[in-house]
C-alpha cells in the first residue's frame, strides 16, 4: 500500500479543517470552563454537610460517571426534539451535553481539591472571623485550585480527545473534518493518519503549557 | 465581671468526655498559662472559647457573649478573640500584607488603606516590616509564627489564644516568639496560653491552670503552682517534676 499525502495542503485545511477544528476547540473551552463552574457547585454540594444538596448532587454525578459519553451526547441529542419540541442543533446539543457530563468529573476533582487543604486553614479563618463561604472564597478554593491545576488541566486534554464524539450526532469537528477531506480525495487512510497526528500534537502542547502554567501558580512553600 | 466566664463545661466524643466540668475565670489583662500532659483536653479548652470547638453542656460568656447560645453570631465573637496556631497556619497562597489585612477588610468591613496601615503597625512591632512582600513559605518558621501574632492583634482582639505557639518550632526560633508574647503581656493583652514554656509562664503568667484527662486539675497563681507545690495534686507534682528534669 502507498501513502499519498500530496492532497494535504493549505487549501484542504481552510476548506475543510479549519472549521471543525475550531469547534472542537470552542467545545473544549465551553465545556471546561462550564463543566469547572457547574462541578464546584456539585463539590461544594456535596460538602456542604445538608442532605438536600448531598443527595441530589451525589445521584448526578454518580449516573453521569456511570453512562459512557457517547451515550449521553446520543440521548440528549435525540431525546431534547421530543421534549421541547424542535431540534435545537447537533453544535448546542453537544456543548450543553459536554458541560452536563464533564462537570461529574470537576466536581469529583474539585471535591479532591478541596479536601486537600487542610483543617488547620479553615480554622484559621474561622478564627480571623471569616464566614463559611467567605473561608470557601479567599482560602479554601484559591489554594484547592492551585493544587487541582495540573489535573484539571489534564482533564481538559481527555476532554479535548472526547470532543470527537461528536461524531455520533454529525456535529462538524476536526475529526469529522479529516473524514471527510479523506472521503472527498478518496483518501481516507491518510487522513485518518493525519488525524492522530494532529491530535497528539495538539494534546502534546496543551500539556507542555500545563507543565509551564503549573510552575508559574504553584504556592510557595 | 470577668473577661470570660467558664462555668461547668463538658464534652464528649461519643462516651468518650474531652472536656468534664471545666470552671475558671479570666479577668481583662490576666496573662493565663494552660499546662498538662498531651490529652489532657488544653487545646480543645481554649478552642471552646472562640467556638472552634462546640461543647455539649455548660457556658462560656466573652465579654457578655454567651459562646454557646445558637443565636450567637459566631463570626463577629471570633473577630474579638485572637487565636495563634501551633502550626503558624498563615494562608501560604497570599502574601505577609495581604494575610494581615485580609480579614479587617472582609470581617471588620475596614477599607484596604485602613487596613494596610494597621497590618504594617503591627508587623513592625513583631520586627518582620522588612520582609511585608514575602510570601509566607519565604519565612523562617518562628517568622511565620510572628506575622500570625501580628495577624490576629491587627482584628484589636480582647483576648488571644495562644495553642502552643511554640511546639512546631525549632528550638533557636522559640525565643524570638516569646519575645513577641512578653512584649504582648507586658503591653496589657488579655492572654491564654497552652505551652510547654515553663519559662514563659514564670516570667509573665499570673494564673497557671493545670489540666488532666479534660479536668481542670489546678488552677492558682504561678507561685502557688511552681512555689508551693506541697499543696499541689499528685497530677501536678508529677508534670512538674518531668518539666523540672527537662
Amino acid at each position: 500500500m502507498e501513502l499519498d499525502f500530496s492532497f494535504y495542503n493549505w487549501d484542504l485545511f481552510k476548506n475543510f479543517l479549519q472549521k471543525g477544528l475550531l469547534f472542537s476547540l470552542q467545545l473544549t473551552l465551553v465545556a471546561t470552563i462550564g463543566g469547572i463552574v457547574l462541578g464546584t457547585i456539585l463539590a461544594l454540594m456535596r460538602l456542604s454537610g445538608q442532605k438536600l444538596l448531598i443527595a441530589p448532587a451525589t445521584w448526578y454525578v454518580n449516573l453521569m460517571r456511570s453512562i459512557p459519553l457517547v451515550m449521553v451526547i446520543l440521548w440528549f441529542f435525540l431525546l431534547m426534539p421530543s421534549i421541547i419540541g424542535k431540534s435545537i442543533g447537533a453544535e448546542l446539543s453537544a456543548y450543553i451535553t459536554f458541560i452536563a457530563f464533564e462537570a461529574a468529573f470537576f466536581s469529583e476533582i474539585v471535591r479532591a481539591g478541596i479536601g486537600s487543604i487542610s483543617k488547620g486553614q479553615t480554622a484559621a479563618g474561622q478564627a480571623l472571623g471569616l464566614s463559611y463561604s467567605q473561608n470557601m472564597q479567599y482560602i479554601v478554593l484559591p489554594q484547592a485550585f492551585r493544587n487541582m491545576i495540573p489535573v484539571l488541566m489534564t482533564q481538559t486534554i481527555i476532554l479535548f480527545q472526547d470532543t470527537s464524539l461528536v461524531y455520533a450526532i454529525g456535529a462538524y469537528d476536526l475529526l469529522k473534518g479529516f473524514e471527510v477531506a479523506g472521503k472527498n480525495f478518496g483518501r481516507p487512510i491518510e487522513a485518518y493518519l493525519l488525524a492522530a497526528v494532529v491530535y497528539f500534537l495538539i494534546c502534546f502542547s496543551l500539556s507542555s503549557i500545563v507543565r509551564k502554567i503549573q510552575s508559574k501558580v504553584a504556592i510557595i512553600r | 465581671m470577668p473577661l470570660i466566664q467558664m462555668q461547668h463545661v463538658s464534652k464528649w466524643y461519643g462516651s468518650f468526655a474531652v472536656l468534664t466540668d471545666c470552671y475558671t475565670n479570666i479577668e481583662q489583662g490576666e496573662v493565663v498559662v494552660v499546662c498538662g500532659p498531651s490529652g489532657s483536653g488544653k487545646s480543645t479548652l481554649i478552642k471552646t472559647i472562640n467556638g472552634l470547638e462546640p461543647f455539649q453542656s455548660g457556658s462560656i460568656i466573652v465579654d457578655g457573649i454567651s459562646v454557646g447560645d445558637p443565636k450567637t453570631s459566631l463570626t463577629a465573637l471570633r473577630s474579638q478573640v485572637g487565636m495563634v496556631f501551633q502550626n503558624f497556619e498563615l494562608f501560604p497562597h497570599l502574601s505577609v500584607t495581604e494575610n494581615l489585612i485580609l480579614a479587617q477588610v472582609k470581617v471588620l468591613k475596614k477599607d484596604q488603606s485602613t487596613a494596610l496601615e494597621q497590618g504594617l503597625k503591627y508587623l513592625t512591632r513583631v520586627g518582620l516590616i522588612e520582609h511585608k512582600d514575602k510570601f509566607p513559605g519565604q519565612l523562617s518558621g518562628g517568622q511565620q509564627q510572628r506575622v500570625a501574632i501580628a495577624r490576629a492583634l491587627c482584628m484589636q482582639p480582647k483576648v488571644m489564644l495562644f495553642d502552643e505557639p511554640t511546639s512546631a518550632l525549632d528550638p533557636e526560633m522559640v525565643g524570638e516568639v516569646l519575645d513577641v508574647m512578653v512584649q504582648l503581656a507586658h503591653d496589657g493583652m488579655t492572654m491564654i496560653c497552652v505551652t510547654h514554656e515553663m519559662s514563659f509562664a514564670k516570667k509573665v503568667s499570673n494564673r497557671v491552670i493545670f489540666m488532666d484527662q479534660g479536668r481542670i486539675v489546678e488552677d492558682c497563681t504561678k507561685d502557688e503552682f511552681f512555689n508551693d507545690s506541697e499543696n499541689r495534686s499528685l497530677r501536678a507534682k508529677e508534670f512538674l517534676s518531668k518539666i523540672i528534669q527537662q
